[in-house]
């Protein structure tokens, strides 16, 4: 049950045939995307996040066929010539990666809330709601709020 | 210098580019996929197994059951090999089984050429079993009719007690109080957001090579080769970057199976993934406790005795047994070590999944059971819960009643009045009603904890490292020490760049442990490895020091005793602006000179034999909504004294995760066993509820820095004691609060509604 | 990779009703977020799918001229909660709505999944209940409308006939101009879970007394239950204390809440008095009248 898809990762045109039956993670990981995990493949901890055209979605729960046509982003896509995103070195400056297994997905996560929220005032409880789909069992999530608060001020 | 720098971490940009890579972000042609046949009863026996449907399914390689495994047992449990006969791991495992002793005990495995065959594989096998009863309630368990888990032990592992620092009886009769009460504490899992995965190949007829996610790999090689019956020099173990693991990676689970199925399939590659509804019920779990705690006191609130009978159920497989309980007893003696301490434990068998190491080794249970019954005894002698504290707690010099020893340093005093500061504790009691009636009650707890930093004397503590000068001048440095999220790698960057003077950056980790290359290190546990490791590291790059320095006076002339190295520069030690050479070009010189030289090493295996005790609290001010039994936490502080930190940032974020962990332990986590039919109900990330962004408050870390002695930086250690505190000063909180005393964990709505209604709340 | 046996991809309703009366064992898959988590489990009853993801008239919301507010099945719960329509005219939906899951779930779980997987812990279904909302299918024998509190036959169970998919929700202005509504979730966990118990409550008060009334619960019975007994009762009352503890006494009787091992039936029905008369007092308050 092969079918081809045609998408852009990372700003790359994409096209390949994949088997109706994998879940996007799985055709992610497979062309070499590795920063999308596993954790519980069944939407409950956001490791797998990505963004789908700017959406964060948890690509473990999402047919690879519906990928089809959209633009997405993992976290290997959003450093620039060398050069963390915002996001990404506000989670360094905040000391909030201890393991890494959940960082790409929470990267993804807080770069959409970032986005979607650029020159607005955003309350800790908006943040903590904006990711409160991504379990970290590390951090205990207090820098992870900090390193978001950092890049919304920064936007301003 | 390096140390005591917020620096980044070594990994922070492998982790946050995605570059870093884990166990199952590698793969080899034709790797194969490996499942387990999980029993569907708690506790019987499999009468029969007919597996030939699912061998004969196309695309599987094998399947195997108990009949087809070697029958050494071994033990699982991730200890150094003791040469002390009487302090062996029980050796109870095999690596499939037809008694079964848990709901999802593995009695067959299956290797096919992807996931969906081999699921399909295993619906094919058929089982028939003889069930027992299912043994989960201590009762029944201890019951005399009771079935033997394990045959001759009557479902006992061990037993001991002691009685430290005087005669219990007598001290007893000096006491003008002696107040009692029984806490108990649940099944707990880890949740690493990374599951269990191995994989193993073959490299010729012999050797095998295994890559797991482990935080034991010197460890696993032994245990591996045990369990096969083979040398150990044969069997590699590699750790690449892992996912976390709180203690349920400190035990041999997947490697013994990989490298059985490799060899017996003619060495291709074999990947076993657990996923996570079988990682949650196959690897290990925290040991509930059920414990029995008596205080004895005089009536200006000194402590004069701390009696407890504790009782821990370490499930199907012995793994850490015993080690727990015991470990949690004597660490906590040293919270107030001027009383008289006596101990009974036991620890038995139960048809739950197997208990192993979990953060905090015992300590959070003991603690739990300790501090919610000093709160009742500040409360009875009407003194302050802090005040109370103050009075009893360590002090540095006092002597362990166990060892013997003066404790070298200690700030547990100074934490308490840290916290007490930090969360406002005198203004709020002076401010706040003397009593609540309302719905909406706000209550302030404290608890204190004690730790150690690693085993010794109970285990050896053996560390190595080796540096490596590189011709740029920078250095590699190999340690059996193992990064598994918590920052050793960064820790052990700054201490070599500190010590051998050359900058941070300077340091490349070699991350992934190798038994092939890497030196021998047990690895990550019992908060050891900044500690001890650190000692190695020390020793090794001061060594390293020597000989860079030994040859640079070869060169320059200039006599060894003036010149050191600062900023990646040989320079005068009086004046170190005045730089002789860089340290590259003493490298290149050593490397390519022609008659002398040679390459730059330094390699130290060293036994630390000293334990140096950590210390801290929390501070916890919450709401108790009375109807809907809800606790929300307004503010909370953990303080610590972990020696010197050796990087702020790190410690933080360790003290922090420690904390949601503990916040997780007191409200919200437990994993549920029906007791009639030893069913798990809830082994996944759904049901089991780990705390969710929305769940865990803004964080408070602080500390009070002491200098260990015994550490070359004078640190001591943070990884684990951070999970210890919370879940009593919460509980103390909610008694505050609300005048209930919750004497169970988790504290959840459900459970505090009893405790409500029986108090006459609700 | 999932363990799917057939899969049909439909670009319109007409299609969708096409495969799946040609696929009897075919289950329809919007947002996948409940059918894929039963896949992962293996269920066998899920291997067949038609796959309405991307059928584009099914995802709109909108008012039709009279008022009436037509919410199409294929809405996720992000646009749901985000809706100006929905936010405006009936914002305890978009309460409920923004209290599924986690961000990444809303941004594709659909309210017709919610709403046609039968559980009674679904969190549109008490807003949509006391909305008095009607379901809308098509069929292969064309449309069907029924109230959604009949389309709920029991645990997991709904009136949905072979062949037909759930075109919209439709909500009559009548049931929501001048009226205030308030969705309360109580779970164990701030995200991520599912409702233990779930409360709305909508209210019109009028002169300080109760002209309308609805409460409805989830996760207090077999389905998502309204409480008419309750309601009956209270109308015309004034609106004070003294009809929150009317409520509150009375709600349990309209209720069946059970024992399971993850709540006592003792304590679900402790949180049910208790959110009877908090939801419905905050509801009062939106419509202008503040009980103290």
């Amino acid at each position: 049950m092969n079918r081809n898809i045609s998408c852009t990762v990372n700003s790359k045109l994409m096209t390949w045939q994949i088997d109706i039956r994998m879940s996007l993670a799985d055709v992610l990981r497979e062309h070499g995307y590795t920063s999308v995990k596993e954790g519980c493949g069944v939407g409950e901890c956001g490791a797998c996040a990505v963004l789908i055209d700017d959406v964060t979605v948890d690509s473990c729960l999402y047919l690879a066929v519906w990928a089809d046509g959209c633009n997405i982003r993992t976290t290997e896509g959003e450093s620039k010539e060398g050069k963390l995103s915002p996001v990404q070195q506000a989670y360094l400056d905040t000391g909030s990666v201890q393991c890494g297994f959940c960082t790409p997905g929470l990267i993804m996560a807080s770069t959409s809330f970032v986005e979607q929220h650029k020159g607005e005032k955003v309350s800790r409880e908006q943040i903590r709601k904006g990711l409160a789909g991504n379990l970290c069992r590390c951090t205990g999530y207090d820098g992870i709020v900090r390193a978001v608060e950092q890049c919304i001020d920064t936007e301003k | 210098m390096a140390v005591g720098k917020s620096v980044q971490r070594v990994d922070g940009v492998a982790k946050v580019t995605g570059k870093a890579r884990y166990a199952d972000d590698f793969t080899m042609p034709g790797m194969r996929v490996a499942k387990y046949l999980r029993s569907t009863i708690a506790h019987g026996r499999v009468l029969t197994i007919d597996t030939s449907k699912a061998r004969a399914l196309p695309g599987v390689d094998g399947v195997f059951t108990y009949q087809d495994i070697p029958k050494n047992k071994f033990a699982t449990a991730g200890h150094p090999f003791s040469t002390d006969p009487g302090h062996v791991d029980v050796a109870d495992r095999l690596l499939l089984t037809d008694y079964v002793r848990y709901m999802g005990d593995e009695i067959a495995i299956v290797v096919a050429d992807s996931d969906i065959t081999a699921s399909k594989a295993l619906s094919l096998i058929d089982v028939e079993y003889e069930s027992f009863q299912p043994l989960v309630n201590i009762e029944d368990i201890l019951g005399d009719d009771a079935p033997e888990i394990h045959k001759g032990t009557g479902n006992v592992v061990k037993t001991h007690s002691f009685v430290a620092g005087g005669n219990l009886e007598e001290v007893k009769e000096d006491c003008d109080h002696l107040i009692e009460g029984r806490y108990k504490t649940q099944i707990m899992q880890h949740c690493h957001l990374e599951n269990h995965t191995a994989y193993a190949y073959m490299d010729d007829h012999q050797r095998i090579v295994i890559v797991s996610s482990t935080q034991i790999p010197h460890i696993a090689r032994r245990i591996v080769a045990e369990a096969l019956g083979m040398d150990a020099g044969l069997i590699r173990v590699v750790k690449p970057y892992i996912g976390g693991g709180f203690g349920n990676k400190q035990d041999v689970i997947l490697e013994p199976m990989v490298a059985f199925l490799t060899k017996n399939l003619d060495g291709i590659p074999v990947r076993l993934k657990l996923d996570r509804e079988g990682g949650m019920i196959g690897t290990r779990v925290r040991h509930p406790f059920d414990v029995k705690v008596q205080v004895g006191l005089d009536k200006d609130g000194t402590i004069k005795l701390i009696n407890f009978d504790a009782l821990s159920n370490t499930g199907a497989y012995a793994s850490h047994g015993h080690s727990i309980v015991s470990a949690g007893a004597a660490k906590t003696h040293y919270m107030y070590p001027r009383a008289v301490y006596s101990c009974n434990a036991k620890t038995i068998y139960g048809n739950i999944p197997s208990a192993g190491a979990m953060r905090a080794y015992g300590s959070p249970q003991m603690t739990f059971a300790i501090e919610a019954i000093m709160e009742e005894a500040a409360r009875l002698l009407g003194m302050d819960s802090v005040e109370f504290r103050l009075k009893n707690g360590a002090r540095p010099g006092d002597k362990s009643q166990i060892t013997k020893k003066p404790i070298m340093t200690c700030g547990l005093l100074d934490t308490i009045r840290k916290g007490r500061e930090l969360i406002n504790w005198k203004r709020k009691r002076k401010e706040w009603p003397k009593v609540q009636t309302g719905q909406l009650r706000r209550g302030l707890g404290i608890a204190i904890f004690s730790y150690g930093s690693g085993t010794y004397p109970v285990c050896v503590e053996p560390a190595s490292a080796r540096l490596i000068l590189n011709q740029d001048g920078s250095v590699h440095l190999q340690v059996g020490a193992t990064e598994i999220g918590q920052g050793s790698d960064t820790t052990f960057a700054q201490m070599t760049a500190e010590t051998v003077g050359i900058s941070f950056d300077k340091v490349h980790v070699v991350s992934a442990q190798d038994t092939d290359v890497t030196p021998f290190d047990t690895g990550a546990y019992a908060s050891r490895q900044t500690y001890v490791t650190g000692q190695a590291v020390m020793r090794t790059a001061e060594r390293l020091k020597t000989k860079i320095l030994d040859y640079a006076s070869i060169i320059t002339g200039l006599d060894v005793e003036l010149i050191t190295i600062a900023d990646n520069n040989i320079v005068i030690a009086e004046t170190p602006e005045i730089a002789a050479m860089s340290v590259r070009d003493v490298a290149v010189d050593a490397y390519y000179d022609k008659n002398r030289g040679g390459q730059i090493t330094a390699e130290v295996s060293y036994k630390a034999r000293n334990n140096a005790h950590v210390f801290g609290c929390t501070f916890v001010d919450l709401s108790v909504d009375i109807p809907l039994c809800k606790v929300t936490i307004n503010e909370i502080y953990n303080v610590h004294d972990c020696g010197v930190v050796i990087n702020p940032l790190g410690a933080e974020g360790q003290v922090h995760g420690g904390m949601a962990m503990g916040i997780g332990a007191a409200l919200f986590e437990e994993l549920m066993v029906d007791p009639d039919s030893g069913k798990i109900y809830n082994n996944n990330l759904l049901d089991y509820k780990v705390p969710t962004i929305m769940d865990i408050p803004d964080l408070g870390a602080a500390f009070v820095e002491t200098y260990e002695p015994s550490h070359p930086y004078g640190a001591k250690s943070v990884g684990e004691a951070p999970v210890i505190s919370p879940a009593p000063a919460i509980r103390n909180a909610i008694l505050d609060a609300t005048g209930v005393a919750v004497n169970e964990l988790p504290m959840t709505p459900k459970s505090i509604f009893k405790y409500f209604k029986k108090a006459g709340l609700l | 990779m999932f363990d799917i046996d057939s899969y049909h991809k439909a670009d319109t309703v007409d299609e969708a009703i096409a495969l799946l009366s040609q696929n009897p064992d075919a289950v329809p898959i919007a947002g996948g977020t409940d059918v894929l988590v039963r896949l992962h489990g293996h269920n066998p009853d899920y291997r067949h799918l038609v796959d309405i993801h991307d059928v584009a008239e099914l995802k709109n919301i909108t008012m039709e001229p009279d008022g009436t507010i037509v919410i199409c099945s294929g809405v996720n719960f992000t646009d749901l909660a985000q809706s100006p329509i929905v936010s405006t005219n009936i914002p305890v939906l978009a309460e409920g709505a923004s209290s599924i899951g986690g961000p990444q779930v809303r941004n594709v779980a659909t309210i017709g999944g919610n709403i046609s997987n039968g559980a009674p812990s679904a969190d549109a279904a008490p807003p949509l209940l006391v909305l008095n909302a009607q379901v809308e299918l098509k069929g292969p024998e064309g449309f069907r409308r029924l109230p959604l509190h009949e389309f709920y036959q029991g645990p997991g169970l709904v009136d949905r006939k072979s062949g037909e998919i759930m075109t919209c929700l439709r909500i009559d202005s009548s049931d929501y101009k001048g009226w205030s509504g308030h969705y309360y979730k109580y779970a164990m966990r701030g995200a991520m879970d599912i409702a233990t118990i779930g409360c709305a409550a909508a209210c019109k008060i009028d002169g300080g007394k109760v002209a309308g009334i609805r409460l409805a619960f989830g996760v207090a019975g077999p389905t998502p239950l309204r409480c008419w007994r309750t309601e009956e009762k209270a109308q015309g009352s004034v609106a004070d204390q003294t009809l929150l503890d009317l409520v509150s006494d009375s709600v349990l009787g309209d209720l069946r809440p059970r024992d399971s091992w993850r709540a006592s039936k003792d304590f679900r029905e402790q949180i049910i008095t208790t959110l009877s008369e908090r939801v419905l007092k905050e509801a009062i308050n939106r419509n202008g009248v503040s009980i103290p």
